[in-house]
């Protein structure tokens, strides 16, 4: 993160050097920390001291996620281009075009890469964890819904040979939608087994 | 494919201007090292290897769009 330090006679005469600095138009767009107080000194001559002042752009993790995504998709060489949607605490890039194929990949492993990528991008210099997903076309809500399809039918053949059935491995979000899918049904229960990356549900007959 | 490897590891690491990637032929397969700052190893491979892992997903499906077989290792 790019950072500058500014002397001024007075705080506000070095916030404004450091907006000009730093190409900012107003102080809501910076972050910035006093180093060191100005003082007068004797007589306005002996001693006297300039503020000292550190300062940085504030930075938007949605806009730097978004700028990293962009980034990628024209060094990839796809034809993809990328929608904002806001749903409050979380962003959701939608991406759509010609590429799809390409961006999820088999069972959206290529997908849940960059999502992966673009919140370690967009995260770099916030405290707070902000959560930014990516979706391509509704591929989340029909992944979901395949999965879903999938713990039913599963649950049944559990059910009828009396034994456990081992799905194959999943990331966490994908295991959530199987246990909570089966989680009112009675004739089953789930449980995860196995350690990450290879962490997978079991589907146990009751 | 170099500039891709190159644009995803500058935005992960403290250090994106010692980010450096070479490209060699190997064969019929692109192979690209990539090496970065000694503190940055951790940012580029993260726990288990999860963010190698996806740098490595999003390099090959960009390199199998172009009908290119690339491989990416990471210099220690």
């Amino acid at each position: 993160m790019k950072t500058v330090k500014v002397s001024g006679k007075t705080v506000e005469a070095a916030i404004t050097k450091a907006l000009d600095e730093l190409n900012a138009t107003t102080k809501e767009d910076i972050d910035f920390k006093v180093v060191e107080e100005p003082s007068k000194g004797f007589l306005g001559i002996i001693g006297s001291r300039e503020a000292v002042l550190e300062a940085s752009l504030k930075i938007d993790p949605v806009a730097e996620g978004l700028h990293f995504l962009q980034q990628v998709i024209a060094d990839m060489g796809v034809n993809v281009e990328v929608k904002t949607q806001e749903t409050g605490k979380e962003t959701i890039l939608s991406l759509t075009g010609d590429d799809l194929g390409v961006m999820i990949g088999k069972r959206g492993k290529t997908l849940d890469s960059l999502q992966y990528l673009v919140n370690l991008a967009a995260n770099r210099y916030t405290d707070r964890y902000y959560r930014i997903i990516l979706d391509a076309e509704d591929y989340r809500k029909r992944r979901r819904e395949a999965l879903e399809q999938l713990a039913d039918r599963l649950a049944l053949k559990a059910k009828r040979t009396g034994e456990k059935v081992f799905l194959e491995p999943m990331v966490s979000r994908e295991r959530k939608i199987i246990h909570a899918a089966l989680q009112k049904n009675n004739d089953v229960q789930t449980y995860s087994d196995g350690t990450d990356p290879h962490r997978y549900v079991v589907i146990a007959p009751k | 494919m170099k500039q891709l490897v190159e644009t995803m590891a500058r935005s992960l690491v403290d250090y994106p201007e010692h980010v450096d990637v070479t490209e060699r032929q190997q064969d019929n397969t692109l192979v690209l090292t990539l090496t970065v700052h000694e503190s940055d190893m951790g940012k580029v491979i993260g726990k288990q290897g999860r963010i190698a892992n996806s740098l490595r997903s999003v390099l090959y499906a960009a390199a199998a769009h172009h009908q290119q077989r690339v491989r990416l290792d990471i210099a220690e």
